[in-house]
């Protein structure tokens, strides 16, 4: 009969009679039918074809030992190998070999003990099956309740639930005492700068040259043909001592020329651009990655890592993925002596978004 | 009087192991551990496995760890490369990445090391992943090995972790940008975001100390947590005695299988040199992880159809997925969705799996300990939600792909995020319900075939003409082990002893419901004798 009736908060226990006694527990809403099947018991034992034909089990044992044997062949190999085949002639074959063989002799000496210990655990080694008797992993009730005993005699002896004053204090203390460690990883950065005001603020200023990265060459207006794409770092940033990486992480930028007339600018920013030359921020207003694909035909960008495409006829806003924001752009205009320069940083955080940004 | 006398009556000749053991056990005691486990019986099955082969690629990535670890320096100082790689000689790059290179042409072998260490991780987390869907899909987390299960979560987000600061260490061009997305993700985080990133990175992203933090944790900390979780886990195995598959004999009282001496050690220990045997050969032939094409970070340039290690291609997958504009500024602070919904969503799924095996417990209210492996069949809805959580995953780790996808086939990248987003949604919904209708027309085709026999291939004509394929009963050890599983029906909801139905109750009525409505009964003795008597 499989039982119905099940009390709401307290499941009563259904018959688990041909489980064992000692794993007793509740079985919840399992169905334990009174005529179940039987457990058979064990099939009778099979022979291996090792254990019956003579020669079998002599073949397997040669097959055993011929893989051992390989396996110190492919160690010897490996070390042969590794005298055979030099690297030091600055040819990238000549790596590739030594990797191949190194690794084949290394191969062969660990695959020969593995399948020569298999092979012989499977077809030699005699195959009577242990069977071990499980005990419940739960101690006896008398453990059990003497480990409460211990609790309950070292609280009574301490004091601890009793005194309840000294508890709170060691609580408190135990809460406190780990905080000066936390605050030791406020050396994890320099003391003496706020990570908002160095992501708002990159090394364009007004006047700064627009150069080709990574030479560094700057870049005339007269070169930027239409439908041309350049890769931009401000002039100078080559020759920066340090933080050239941090710099160049929020410096990049992307400048490209499309027809004047096929850019939609707003007004405000129709003075940031010169001649239909338009320059963006080059850092992935998602997650910050370069956004570094041109498609000259649509005006497309398209970031590489996640997929965020921006219109760079219309201010570079997002036309598809995970990004929001447009690219930030860098207002440009031309020196004296034809060189592009930025009329100023940019006038907004470039790179991805952070908190208190806005 | 020496010990040995005492103990025995000096045999006249003893063998060189019995003497050594014996000064080892005066010594230890350890005779009590070998005699204790050495004939220990450990369950035979292929899925048994798994664990294995992520036990045995670990030992492989600490071996060849170690020796990297002579060689690569993690300092993000700037040199200008002068190894034996000629298209990179001069450039300016970071001092891990000058060294990863010398690894891989200056030091004999050294690249064979370093492949072995990425592909042995590559397996590790791969093993891993496959090892929790064997132990998911078979109920071998349910009592008493929930905790256990616990630990093995926790080893596989250890595992990620390992897996990812490795990737950042040589300080190449697609690491950088892996670390680039991190800040990017930490900083899209509210209100510790920036400040978070600012910290981890020692200033502004890249700044000069990420790569040696990163060793530290990649080296020291998460190797020395994960050494003494997978102790722990493997103890608790031991201590559990592994789960096995229903058959003759198996009780859930009984652990049959190989003794541990010497079959087992031979079948395992054979199967460790095979594992290594093969990350060897995937190693001798098949680059991973070529820096040298990359080149060192630089925040500038990217390649197009670059991939982050398979492990972290869901969480990167997740990330694309999100449609545009999921970014507002609110109480003049910017709320980053676009980041904040991957991380939150991918959170509460990591938090279900680690939690799944105390919520079905509790659904069951089923306090037996169980050591027999359920047929993924006979528990429908378990196994569907198994099949559930890995489409979702799965649809986001393609996600990862998705301009791949896009050039390889020539789709275009819009639609394939499309698509990717319904399967994302609605994938799980589908994998669910096509899932339990084959786990229970399973069950059923068991039923059947213990009640009518399996078809035997045999057709018989009978005397009136009609053709017939004659059904061969099955012997009593095969019929075991279709019918040896217990099912579970519907709680029904009654009031407690105050006379209240608890929200509580309601839930997990609801949720028992959903479990085990559609339930099979296994055939029991009755039933068969009755469709014999139908028979004949």
């Amino acid at each position: 009969m499989a039982q119905d009736d099940h009390s709401g908060a307290e499941l009563a226990a259904a018959d688990s009679s041909h489980a064992a006694p000692e794993f007793a527990g509740s079985t919840g809403t399992a169905v334990v039918p009174y005529d179940a099947f039987e457990n058979p018991g064990f099939e009778p034992h099979r022979p291996r074809v090792t254990d019956q034909d003579p020669r079998r089990e002599k073949r397997a044992q040669r097959t055993v030992y011929t893989l051992f044997y390989l396996s110190v062949l492919g160690s010897v190999w490996a070390v042969a190998a590794y005298m055979l085949f030099p690297m030091e002639s600055n040819n990238v074959d000549a790596v590739r070999l030594n990797n191949m063989f190194i690794g084949f002799g290394a191969t062969l000496a660990l695959l020969g003990i593995g399948f020569g210990a298999v092979h012989w655990g499977k077809s030699l080694m005699t195959s009577a099956e242990s069977i071990d008797t499980r005990h419940p992993i739960s101690t006896s009730e008398a453990t059990q309740r003497g480990a409460v005993e211990v609790f309950r005699q070292a609280d009574e002896e301490s004091g601890f639930s009793r005194r309840t004053v000294i508890r709170n204090s060691l609580i408190g203390a135990l809460l406190a005492f780990p905080l000066p460690a936390v605050v030791l990883f406020r050396g994890f950065a320099p003391q003496d700068e706020l990570p908002v005001e160095l992501l708002s603020h990159t090394m364009w200023k007004k006047g700064t040259r627009l150069a080709l990265d990574p030479s560094g060459v700057a870049i005339k207006a007269s070169d930027v043909t239409i439908g041309s794409a350049f890769h931009v770092i401000p002039e100078g940033l080559t020759d920066l001592e340090h933080g050239k990486l941090e710099e160049k992480a929020k410096a990049a930028v992307l400048l490209m020329r499309l027809e004047p007339d096929e850019l939609n600018q707003t007004p405000e920013r129709e003075s940031w651009s010169y001649e239909g030359i338009v320059a963006y921020s080059k850092i992935c207003t998602h997650v910050g990655c370069p956004v570094a694909l041109y498609e000259q035909h649509t005006h497309h960008l398209l970031c590489p890592c996640h997929q965020s495409q921006f219109d760079v006829a219309n201010h570079c806003k997002v036309i598809f993925g995970p990004a929001k924001r447009p690219l930030p752009q860098l207002p440009i205009a031309v020196d004296d002596e034809g060189y592009l320069i930025a009329q100023s940083d940019f006038t907004e955080p470039v790179g991805p978004s952070f908190w208190e940004r806005n | 009087m020496s010990t040995a006398s005492t103990r025995s009556p000096a045999p006249v000749k003893r063998s060189f192991t019995a003497e050594a053991s014996e000064y080892v056990n005066d010594r230890t005691g350890l005779a009590i551990a070998i005699k204790g486990l050495g004939r220990k019986a450990f369950p035979d099955h292929w899925s048994f496995l798994l664990g294995e082969v992520a036990l045995f690629s670990f030992i492989v990535i600490l071996v060849s760890g170690t020796f990297l670890t002579f060689f690569f320096q993690a300092s993000m100082a700037e040199v200008h490369y002068d190894g034996s790689y000629v298209p990179l000689k001069g450039v300016e790059m970071s001092v891990a990445m000058a060294s990863t290179l010398d690894i891989s042409f200056d030091i004999r072998g050294g690249l064979f090391v370093r492949q072995m260490h990425h592909w042995a991780a590559l397996l590790f987390v791969a093993a891993i992943g496959l090892h929790m869907l064997r132990v998911f899909f078979t109920g071998a987390f349910r009592k008493p090995r929930e905790i256990n299960w616990v630990f093995g979560f926790t080893l596989f987000v250890l595992a990620l972790g390992e897996g990812f600061t490795g990737y950042s260490l040589p300080d190449d061009l697609l690491s950088g940008n892996g670390l680039r997305i991190i800040d990017g993700l930490v900083k899209g985080i509210p209100l510790i975001g920036t400040w978070t990133s600012f910290l981890l990175f020692g200033g502004e992203f890249p700044g000069t100390v990420i790569v040696g933090r990163l060793y530290a944790l990649h080296i020291l900390l998460l190797p020395a947590l994960l050494v003494a979780l997978i102790g722990i886990h493997v103890v608790y195995v031991f201590i559990h005695k592994h789960t096995q598959f229903a058959g003759p004999g198996r009780e859930p009282t009984n652990s049959v299988g190989p003794p541990i001496l010497p079959i087992y050690a031979a079948k395992a220990g054979g199967f460790m040199f095979i594992i290594w045997g093969v990350i060897s050969l995937i190693a001798a032939l098949f680059t991973i992880n070529p820096i040298w094409n990359y080149g060192p970070y630089d925040p500038s340039p990217v390649s197009a159809g670059t991939q982050p290690d398979w492990y972290i291609g869901f969480a990167d997958g997740a990330l694309r997925l999100i449609p545009p504009g999921w970014e507002f500024v609110l109480f003049d602070r910017t709320w980053s969705f676009n980041i904040l919904v991957p991380l939150v969503v991918i959170g509460i799924f990591l938090l279900l799996v680690v939690a799944y095996p105390f919520i079905e417990a509790w659904v069951k209210g089923d306090t037996r300990e169980h050591h027999i492996a359920d047929r993924p069949r006979n528990a429908p809805t378990r196994t569907a939600i198994g099949a559930a959580g890995v489409t979702f995953y799965a649809a986001l780790w393609a996600a990862a792909s998705s301009d791949i996808l896009a050039t390889h086939f020539s789709l275009t990248m819009e639609g394939v995020i499309y698509a990717l987003q319904a399967i994302t949604v609605l994938g799980p919904f589908i994998a669910y319900f096509i899932t339990k209708r084959v786990c229970i027309a399973l069950q059923k085709k068991d039923r059947e075939v213990v009640l009518h026999g399996y078809e035997s291939g045999r057709i018989v004509k009978l005397p009136g003409g009609e053709f017939i394929e004659v059904h061969q009963p099955l012997d009593e050890y095969d019929r075991w082990r279709l019918v040896s599983y217990e099912s579970y029906q519907p709680l029904m909801l009654r009031p407690n002893a105050r006379g209240k139905i608890t929200i509580g109750q309601r839930v997990r009525a609801s949720l028992s419901r959903w479990f085990f409505e559609d339930r099979i009964a296994p055939v029991t003795q009755g039933e068969l004798e009755a469709s014999h008597s139908a028979h004949h």
